[in-house]
């Protein structure tokens, strides 16, 4: 009796607060509660794609090396410079986590535009050498790392999309709220400046116009 | 690579900066900085509040809002402006190729594509206006959305006659088959002897022969995705289930409606009988005998004729060529 006395008025207390959570929490997901998460994801996706298109790239390189040594051996300083350069890019990693200090992210956009120009010198030397051009390993190499440096630049691009995505979802109006009183550890991931764009202007395919 | 115009989405000056200004974390400066440059007088009062704002929310200010508006409707323009439309499996805008061999390279691709699923399309746009090949070819292809949705079975072989350059851009799902090496060798080997000769329409399809060749060439993998891509996609679980479902519906709350809407919205025309959507029912003879009763048809998914992508997207596989 006692028990039915105290209990029933806080049934009606809780009620309603009952109700209204579970028509609000539903509403949560279209309110936009989703929406940072889905965006971050999104980016770290896109970051994926990008470090396995660089590390396709790493992985292609000591074959070329190897090759090309075999037609232009004396080329020893580009040659050493582009292992070198590989050799850098590779230690350097950035995981989904570090993506939020820039500072990382710009020690390994260095490393690997320096992998890039060490590569285009390297495929400019060969210009000299029409029996390396003429061989098909050669040829395959060159076609791979061709289709492997694209795949770089459309992997930056959606990459450059999506943190643009995600990291106005961060300063957005009606995002921001939730930014601001949930996702308070959530920072704007680092992206890719047009500097280091132009760095990668000249591209691989010089190799072929002339030749082609 | 030179520099792209402005209407390139992703990585033209003008984006790559918002990209750039959102990306760092230490963004007032260079917002304060653009400011300064790009706009006059009213906002230059407004600088300073928002460097004052040291809390996130407080940088909200009136540009951080002009420049999502600018990064909201800048791509728009640009991607309804530029890109031509998915006609056919043949674009031929820039007027290359010839009627027979188009009407012949339609067919084999229409062909080609009930066998495995495959879509392979064929454009050519008189020019580029300054852009890269490999961009645009990549824009287009998403644009278009080519190969299954889930396979990213597509291919895109794209020529500008004017800038002298042709690529194939290879879907994410036949990477694997049509290799950027195999590409290479289909433009270099078919391709471009042929245009240097000036014979679009032979070295077209002797090109789009190659590819299917190669995509042919793992023909236990081709007819796998046909399968799994059928047009008319009959599960026959999906359909019992739906039957199901739509006959407990049917009995359930048609029943219910019956006996109970016709009295509340319909015309009362004797005793126990209304009219309504020009039905007429008897609720207490628990039966209703339809006039013009059409049974919501059941309508199937597929929409015939026209050709359009099945939602499928390209990583930047393939090669491209001059000539």
């Amino acid at each position: 009796m006692f028990a039915q006395r105290l209990s029933s008025p806080s049934i009606v207390r809780t009620l309603p607060a009952f109700l209204l959570m579970a028509i609000v929490l539903p509403l949560l997901a279209g309110c936009g509660y989703n929406t940072i998460p889905t965006a971050e994801e999104n980016a770290k996706a896109a970051w994926s794609e990008v470090l396995n298109q660089y590390q396709r790239r790493a992985d292609l390189i000591p074959n070329l090396v190897e090759t090309v040594k075999g037609y232009a051996a004396h080329e020893k300083d580009t040659l050493d410079a582009v292992v070198e350069a590989r050799a850098k890019a590779t230690q350097v990693t950035v995981t989904p986590e570090t993506l939020k200090d820039p500072e990382a992210f710009k020690k390994f956009q260095d490393s690997q535009s320096g992998l890039t120009s060490a590569l285009s010198r390297l495929l400019a030397v060969v210009e000299n050498y029409p029996d390396l051009k003429a061989n098909q390993n050669f040829l395959a190499l060159q076609a791979q790392l061709e289709g492997t440096e694209n795949r770089i630049a459309v992997a930056r691009r959606d990459y450059i999309q999506a943190v643009r995505d995600y990291n106005l979802t961060l300063r957005t109006f009606p995002s921001v709220l939730w930014a601001t009183f949930w996702f308070r550890s959530n920072e704007p991931f680092a992206n890719f400046t047009i500097e280091e764009d132009k760095l990668q202007t000249p591209k691989v395919d010089f190799g072929t116009k002339q030749g082609g | 690579m030179s520099t792209p115009p402005s209407v390139l989405p992703d990585i033209s000056p003008s984006r790559g900066e918002i990209g750039c200004i959102c990306g760092l974390s230490q963004s007032p400066t260079p917002l304060v900085k653009r400011c300064r440059t790009s706009i006059q007088s009213p906002p230059r009062r407004r600088c300073p509040a928002g460097q004052r704002g040291a809390r996130r929310i407080a940088s909200l200010t009136f540009l951080d809002v002009l420049l999502v508006l600018l990064a909201l409707f800048l791509p728009l323009a640009a991607f309804a402006a530029e890109l031509p439309a998915l006609t056919g499996r043949v674009v031929d805008n820039a007027g290359i190729i010839d009627a027979a061999t188009k009407a012949v390279l339609t067919q084999k691709l229409a062909d080609f594509e009930t066998k495995g699923s495959d879509q392979i399309v064929v454009a050519t746009i008189p020019s580029l206006d300054g852009e890269e090949i490999e961009p645009y070819a990549n824009r287009l292809f998403r644009f278009w959305k080519l190969g299954q949705a889930k396979e990213n079975n597509g291919a895109l072989l794209l020529v500008a006659p004017n800038d002298r350059k042709m690529r194939i851009e290879v879907g994410y799902g036949l990477e694997g088959t049509l290799t950027d090496l195999h590409t290479k060798l289909i433009i270099e080997n078919d391709m471009v002897p042929a245009f240097r000769a000036g014979d679009f329409s032979g070295g077209i399809s002797k090109a789009v022969d190659d590819m299917i060749m190669v995509l042919e060439g793992n023909p236990e993998e081709l007819e796998a995705r046909g399968e799994r891509n059928q047009q008319a996609p009959f599960n026959s679980d999906d359909l019992f289930f739906t039957i199901f479902i739509a006959i407990w519906i049917t009995i359930l709350v048609g029943s219910l409606a019956a006996s109970i809407l016709p009295p509340i919205f319909g015309q009362k025309i004797g005793p126990g009988r209304y009219r309504w959507l020009g039905m007429t029912f008897e609720p207490s003879r628990r039966s209703s005998s339809g006039s013009g009763s059409s049974g919501g048809g059941w309508s199937s998914g597929s929409s015939g004729g026209g050709f359009s992508g099945g939602g499928g997207s390209s990583g930047g596989g393939g090669s491209s060529g001059s000539w």
